[in-house]
């Protein structure tokens, strides 16, 4: 095969074994790879209802067709198991090297089966898997185990996925970090990494990797990197996703004291511009990006020297304007603590919002967090209480769980203000002014998410009405899961859509890579049919259409000020917009795929477990 | 006429890793960067560069190979592998302070940036424009050109 290294490693962390599985055709057509790919081995490897942190979860890494080639952001991964924070499908996806070096191994992915008795890395020499003790990395942060892992091979070349402390002691949203600064940040894949006693995956990949048509590849690609300096793109060049926060604080889009208000009056002084002219040193690229969006900041500490961060707009806002802080080397270094211990900073932020919230009403006092003034804006609270969440101490054990658990321990009316969607901790776009993004951001399958979707295009660049919610928002939602369900499997940058985001040139470059001859619309019913395997998972997992609803904030506390102000989103507008989206998907209104739609996409088998039991119960 | 070899401007340079792919792709027809005449180097996130050949003047490689497989071209000075004579030894790996030669895994003799005959397909596909190719003098003045400007920075700051 062409484009795919045709490969599965199989390794069953206690036996200490590994065999290799051969990739047959036909699943490479159906499944594409990355995120089709690791859902259709999670949904045949698991059984239903497991312990997300017990051996029996398996953690599964893929990357698409497009690693290790010239194809522009090809070079992403996905790692996918049963998510220990939401309890249904847990996805993540970073990027950097690691991707492409595990294509160059030879694998298009990884499935890692059962728990190890002690701490072990894995190191995939191309073919030689070693299970390598890794007592000495335990308890390391997640930068320094990928540099002592290097030393360890001797390689600097090789490509590290590692966990850090947070991983290691189950915080229910850790994350897994490569290549410094990249992180599978979202729905605790660090923590399932962790509860197998897997410190990290080193990869050195010598084998290479050949594509069908090399010089028409070359010749589109050429193309497309010119795309990439160009206007689709200039934002992420020039000032990278920190942009997005002053916009959305302009048009009263930007959540802030955890959602209490949607514009944040510091706003100015953790703008991009003001950021990046003060501590901006330069954008880098992930390996394989001509667009080099990551615009590093390094922010001088008293006699300690400089403290180099990479802060996204979802920090800016998750530890920056949702816990009311406006001091920007607080946040540099809040991401540098949670990068470090290996936490989502979304979660992590969205928890200690929620807990500022709590403090401020009184719920959560000074004996609960042994001292700390947890006030909104209080820089050194923030710091302190990330660091309790990593070690699982004192306050920080309850908010490890995550916002949903959180709240429903602590009681006392706080799960009104739990920020999340089944469970995992919603982004930085206040939707009740986003009225497209609420429907989206909520049918995720992976739960709160601005990515399986994104259709706040729409809403913020006026495509749509964003405060009037219109039936017609549930085919836009559609149309654009299926889609990213195709461009997460291809596995390429979410960032490259205003040159690359559309089937038909998907479609030819997907040919160029595998020689595959593919129409557009059988990648379309590709990107339904991964999305319609998700969805079958959660249901699996026991999805009711209750989970599907935006937290009650956001459907009864309207937004307080800015033009935004007095917008919400109510049960009869989101239902509106749901049963439109039902329609659209062939699901019943209840939001169940009926047993003919598994059948048109070739999931007969699936629908024997989900469908039709749930139709007629 | 001066030789031109490849340059890499460490301040457009984003570490992206295509022109080892390109070059891999173009010369052994296959995606593997350890296959690429071009190497990239990252140190402390931010100081990314990218080393191939400079075809030097009096190339330590050429002198170090005991089996005299290296020879330099007169005009271009680039460095050409005789692989009926190399037996990947390694003595030019290690004279040549750039790591700008390194050996085949599968061929076992060295290989090396030959320039792509003039026409270097890194740096006609760095999308950043961070590769170029250029003459000993063009770098020199490049360097004047930024002392100069740095003067200027301190001057106004001070």
């Amino acid at each position: 095969m062409f484009g795919y290294a045709g490969r599965m490693l199989h390794v069953d962390l206690e036996k200490k074994k590994s065999h290799v599985e051969t990739l047959q055709e036909d699943f490479c057509r159906d499944y594409i790879g990355g995120n089709g790919f690791a859902i259709k081995i999670l949904y045949t490897h698991s059984s239903p209802k497991i312990d997300p942190l017990g051996p029996e979860n398996p953690l599964i890494f893929a990357v698409g067709p497009f690693a290790g080639t010239m194809v522009p952001t090809g070079g992403k991964y996905i790692v996918q198991a049963k998510s220990p924070l939401t309890g249904f499908m847990g996805e993540a996806v970073s990027s950097g090297y690691w991707a492409h070096a595990l294509k160059y191994a030879g694998f298009d992915a990884v499935i890692v089966q059962g728990r190890s008795e002690k701490p072990v890395y894995l190191f995939l020499d191309d073919d030689t898997i070693q299970f390598t003790d890794a007592g000495h990395l335990w308890g390391k942060d997640a930068i320094e185990t990928m540099q002592m892992t290097r030393e360890d091979i001797g390689d600097e070349n090789v490509a590290v996925a590692a966990i850090g402390p947070a991983g290691e002691k189950g915080v229910r949203f850790a994350c897994i970090s490569n290549d410094r600064h990249r992180q599978a940040g979202r729905t605790g894949m660090g923590a399932v990494m962790g509860s197998k006693n897997l410190k990290a995956i080193a990869v050195r990949g010598t084998r290479g990797i050949k594509v069908s048509n090399l010089d028409g590849l070359r010749e589109a690609c050429k193309e497309l990197y010119e795309q990439c300096q160009g206007p689709f793109t200039e934002t992420y060049r020039v000032s990278g996703t920190p942009s997005s926060l002053l916009l959305y604080h302009t048009i009263a889009a930007l959540p802030t004291r955890n959602w209490q208000d949607a514009v944040f009056e510091m706003a100015e002084s953790i703008g991009d511009k003001y950021v990046r002219e003060r501590w901006g040193v330069k954008a880098i690229a992930c390996a394989g990006c001509p667009i080099a969006c990551d615009h590093i900041t390094v922010v001088k500490e008293g006699s300690e020297g400089k403290l180099l961060a990479s802060v996204e707009f979802e920090s800016l806002y998750a530890l920056g304007s949702e816990c009311g802080i406006g001091d920007f080397p607080t946040i540099n270094k809040a991401v540098d603590l949670c990068d470090r211990i290996g936490m989502d900073t979304i979660s992590t932020g969205v928890t200690v919002g929620w807990a500022m919230e709590c403090y401020e009403k009184g719920i959560i006092n000074s004996e609960h967090t042994g001292g700390i003034d947890l006030s909104f804006g209080h820089t050194e609270a923030l710091l302190q209480v990330i660091e309790k969440i990593g070690n699982r101490e004192g306050i920080g054990e309850l908010l490890s769980l995550g916002v949903k658990r959180a709240s429903e321990i602590t009681g006392r009316g706080s799960s009104h203000f739990a920020m999340h969607n089944k469970g995992l901790e919603l982004p930085g776009y206040d939707l009740r002014g986003l009225k497209a993004s609420v429907l989206g951001f909520n049918t995720s399958t992976r739960g709160g998410c601005h990515l399986r979707s994104s259709v706040y295009d729409f809403d913020l660049k006026g495509k749509v009405d964003r405060f009037t919610a219109h039936a017609e928002y549930g085919k836009l939602v559609r149309d654009r899961e299926d889609l990213w369900a195709i461009v997460d499997s291809l596995m390429l940058c979410k960032f490259i859509r205003g040159v690359l985001g559309t089937y038909e040139p998907l479609a030819k470059l997907y040919s160029l890579v595998t020689g595959f001859d593919i129409r557009p619309e059988e990648l379309q019913k590709a990107g339904e049919r991964i999305y319609n395997l998700e969805k079958a998972y959660n249901i699996r997992e026991g999805w009711r259409r209750l989970d599907d609803y935006p937290p009650p904030r956001i459907m009864s506390d309207p937004i307080k000020s800015g033009v935004a102000k007095g917008s919400l989103v109510t049960k009869e507008e989101f239902d509106l917009m749901f049963e439109s989206y039902c329609r659209h998907r062939g699901w019943t209104p209840e939001g169940l795929p009926t047993r003919s739609k598994f059948s048109e996409l070739g999931l007969e088998d699936i629908a024997n477990d989900v469908s039709i039991e749930r139709e007629e119960a | 006429m001066p030789r031109r070899f490849i340059v890499n401007d460490p301040e457009k340079c984003t570490g992206c890793r295509i022109c080892e792919m390109v070059c891999s792709a173009e010369k052994e027809g296959v995606f593997n960067p350890i296959l690429s005449r071009i190497r990239t180097v990252e140190l402390g996130v931010v100081l990314n560069t990218a080393v191939a050949c400079r075809l030097c003047e009096t190339p330590t490689c050429v002198k170090s190979c005991p089996r005299k497989a290296l020879t330099s071209e007169d005009k271009s000075g680039i460095i050409l592998v005789d692989e009926s004579r190399c037996t990947g030894c390694g003595w030019c790996i290690e004279a040549c302070e750039f790591g700008a030669l390194a050996l085949h895994p599968e061929r076992k003799v060295v290989f090396v940036c030959d320039l792509c005959n003039g026409n270097p397909r890194c740096v006609d596909l760095c999308p950043k424009d961070a590769l170029d190719l250029k003459t000993t003098e063009e770098v020199t003045q490049k360097m004047r050109g930024k002392v100069v400007r740095k003067l200027l920075e301190e001057d106004t700051h001070s």
